[in-house]
């Protein structure tokens, strides 16, 4: 029975869940706890040990009921048959063959059920043979049709056509039952296909959608980029607020620990430790959504939307023409609404760097000190406008670090109208980010230097 | 396990055990508690706030007949909280005391080695049991008869804190390297509880049976309210729970769970309410919602609601099934 468990964990993992070996093994124990009668305990069980979130457990769910509803025929004997079941199917062919024989007909097997209508026999062989023609290893849908045959040759259809070729009175009926046959094998298949080829499919998007230009995306994967991106600004975030004060065990505070006990005459009754404090660094986006961005910058949005989601303390300022803060809007809108809103408000226009910078000086300079990071999304294409890189010196004095992060290869920096060689020395680091992951690494280097 | 805990031998028997105790328990949960039993594993509980989280712990407990040792978590939190800590003070007030007793015993011993070569001989004794002060983790472990280990809100603990746990819940034992390893003769039952503050470490996740309580069903609801506040008429209990159902479709800032729906029956009862009006549910909304916006919110759709839980009171639905 395990073996089948086993199954079922390939099939959960397929749905995206990680299943370690541990838990497997837990899976295993909790099912000889739980015992294989009750479906709903078990169902219970198997979320308790292996499902970790909400949605896993109502994911595993879906996946339990689709991998058990297939052995709902064969269940009340599958105990029984497997051990014995190779000697079975090699004996049953002659034996089912001699007792077609005096019928006159010369039958297949297959044919003998289903003139029987003995549906149970009939879904146990089509599980086994699904079995040993390893329907479980199938990964792609145009696979559907061979694994079917191969069921089917499996379970002697090769007889079946020959009896069915051969006329006689049952012929068309047997010919129906052929039919049905075909379509309950597909079905098996393809629910295979769907328990276990599902994960493989979507690792394979994810890591594409990963891996593609922000700025060429198709409009119909911008869903699954948005849950993408806000389990990564999650994960940053995590990271990200650790605890700031660490506690250096073992280590006496010698200066406070007297100072602290003079009540008892400098004997130390109460003892204080040693603690590090850890300073939080703040953040300030800028993110460019001008029009030469455009496509990148609904995407910057959407990150700076979960990361404001996720951390405290961000200060957000979005620019084309001029710079306005944000961090409100964000606060207040859901994700869709609040990108729209900003889009309308500064949205689209051409850029201008140096007037943004002087509204951001305008607005936030005061606010920036030695522990404030400013990060800035965007191209540094100003259409010809001054580009003013003193004000830019300015924030980098009276900052800790600027981070210019431009979606254009660096090939392009400094063509055209493009003012990233004059930023370029300000920025403690300019660097190239047009997919999802070169913006986690990015991100992830910058907190965990600040960290 | 057959320490002098009561062998848990089925699913069912869990869920009559709770509910001897007050606590109406789904079927995952009776189950999460069965399969904690059995394979020896703490239950780690996530869900909203007032959903039962840390009340289940308490239920056990008393159904178990074990003692409760409750850990809550925070910032900061660390070993020599959670663990032991030595009576620094008592070693401290004790060689005072004991400076007398010492000064003819090193007196005698001639120079300095002789003097040394007997204190060692001293020294052990203040890091004995005796100034051991066990902290709830080292206290469950040390309960003769097992325990219910209740570690509340540990997403508030520290990372580092968690790891740490990570290692007491493995084995059920710890190390102290003054004393040795010391074993749970018997492990105890651990719950561990999370508001989802931060996402735990997967590590931790992997030792646990993960129990998520989300809302209860209007059944189970009804049923936790009957016996949780039976002072209220089974009437208004059934508007309340339809009232509060309805409530957590909004959208909402933070939704109402049990206990403020227990709260709120408790109130009503308090007001002498027989069933549910508008005027009576606008004077005490401030009981189900704890934002002023969701009270702005809610406040105009007062009526319809109260009129729509009256009628959905009616349906099998919210019947107490007993």
């Amino acid at each position: 029975m395990s073996d089948v468990l086993l199954d079922f964990v390939r099939a959960a993992r397929g749905t995206g869940i990680r299943i370690s070996p541990a838990e497997s093994i837990d899976a295993v124990q909790a099912m000889h706890a739980l015992g294989w009668e009750d479906r709903a305990a078990l169902r219970d069980g198997l979320g308790l040990v292996l499902a970790k979130t909400a949605e896993e457990k109502a994911k595993l769910a879906e996946c339990f009921d689709l991998f058990f509803a297939r052995s709902d025929m064969k269940r009340p004997e599958a105990p029984e048959p497997e051990p014995e079941q190779d000697p079975s199917v090699s004996d049953q062919q002659p034996m089912a063959g001699a007792a077609g024989e005096p019928q006159g007909v010369g039958g297949s097997v297959l044919g003998e059920m289903l003139r029987a209508g003995d549906l149970a026999e009939l879904a146990a062989r089509m599980e086994r043979a699904a079995e040993e023609s390893g329907v479980r290893n199938i990964s792609v849908f145009t696979q559907v049709n061979l694994y079917a045959r191969r069921m089917l040759e499996q379970m002697g259809l090769r007889e079946l056509d020959r009896e069915i070729a051969r006329g006689g009175p049952a012929a068309a009926k047997l010919r129906q039952g052929r039919d049905w046959l075909r379509g309950e094998a597909r079905a098996l298949v393809e629910r295979n296909l769907q328990l276990f080829a599902r994960g493989e499919t979507e690792k394979y998007r994810e890591e594409m959608l990963r891996r593609a230009r922000l700025s060429s995306l198709d409009r119909r994967d911008v869903e699954r980029m948005r849950v993408l991106v806000r389990a990564m600004a999650r994960r940053l975030a995590a990271r990200y607020a650790r605890p700031r004060k660490h506690a250096r065990r073992g280590m006496l505070d010698a200066r406070r620990t007297l100072r602290r006990n003079m009540p008892w005459g400098g004997i130390p009754f109460r003892t204080i430790w040693k603690t590090r404090k850890i300073e939080k660094p703040r953040l300030m986006v800028l993110c460019d959504v001008s029009g030469s961005v455009a496509a990148v910058a609904q995407f910057l949005l959407l990150f700076l939307w979960s990361l404001h989601e996720a951390l405290s303390g961000l200060r957000a300022f979005a620019f084309s023409n001029r710079c306005i803060e944000v961090t409100e809007i964000l606060a207040r809108l859901p994700i869709e609404q609040a990108g729209a809103e900003i889009m309308v408000q500064v949205g689209f226009g051409s850029s201008a760097y140096g007037a943004s910078l002087e509204d951001f000086d305008r607005l936030a300079m005061r606010e920036l000190n030695h522990q404030t990071t400013v990060l800035i999304l965007g191209d540094a294409r100003g259409n010809r406008t001054e580009a003013r890189a003193d004000l830019l010196r300015d924030i980098a004095d009276r900052s800790k670090q600027v981070i210019w992060l431009n979606p254009e290869h660096p090939m392009a920096w400094g063509t055209g109208d493009s003012d990233m060689p004059r930023y370029r020395p300000y920025c403690k680091l300019a660097t190239h980010c047009a997919t999802l992951d070169q913006l986690e690494r990015v991100i992830e280097d910058l907190l965990r230097a600040s960290a | 396990m057959d320490g002098g805990a009561r062998l848990v031998t089925s699913i069912e028997a869990v869920e009559t055990g709770l509910d001897g105790f007050g606590y109406i328990a789904s079927r995952q949960i009776a189950t999460a508690v069965f399969l904690a039993q059995r394979l020896n594993k703490p239950i780690l509980v996530e869900g909203p706030a007032g959903v039962g989280k840390t009340e289940l712990a308490k239920a056990a407990a008393q159904w178990l007949g074990l003692p409760l040792i409750r850990m809550q978590c925070y910032e900061g939190l660390d070993e020599s909280k959670a663990l032991y800590e030595w009576k620094y003070g008592k070693q401290l007030l004790y060689t005072q005391i004991l400076k007398d007793k010492l000064a003819p015993m090193l007196g005698e011993s001639e120079g300095l080695e002789g003097a040394l070569a007997k204190l060692h001989g001293v020294g052990d004794i203040f890091y004995s049991e005796q100034f051991l002060e066990p902290r709830p983790l080292l206290k469950a472990l040390q309960q003769p008869q097992g325990a219910v280990l209740l570690v509340d809100e540990v997403d508030k603990a520290d990372q580092e804190f968690e790891a740490f746990l990570l290692e007491v819940l493995s084995d059920f034992q710890v190390s102290i390297p003054e004393l040795g390893t010391i074993v749970a003769p018997v492990p105890p039952l651990t719950i561990l509880t999370s508001n989802n503050l931060r996402d735990l470490g997967d590590a931790l996740k992997r030792r646990c049976l993960h129990l998520h309580i989300g809302f209860p069903e209007p059944k189970l609801e009804a049923r936790i309210l009957a016996t949780r506040a039976p002072e209220a008429a089974e009437g208004l209990r059934r508007q309340l729970v339809a009232f509060v159902q309805a409530l957590r479709g909004l959208e909402l800032k933070k939704l109402p769970s049990v206990s403020e729906t227990i709260d709120w029956a408790r109130v009503l009862v308090l007001l002498h309410a027989r069933e549910l009006d508008t005027q009576i549910v606008r004077d005490t909304l401030n009981v189900l919602l704890k934002y002023e916006v969701d009270i702005a919110a809610v406040e105009p759709q007062i009526l319809a609601m109260v009129d729509k839980a009256k009628s959905d009171a009616l349906t099998p639905n919210y019947g107490v099934a007993m």
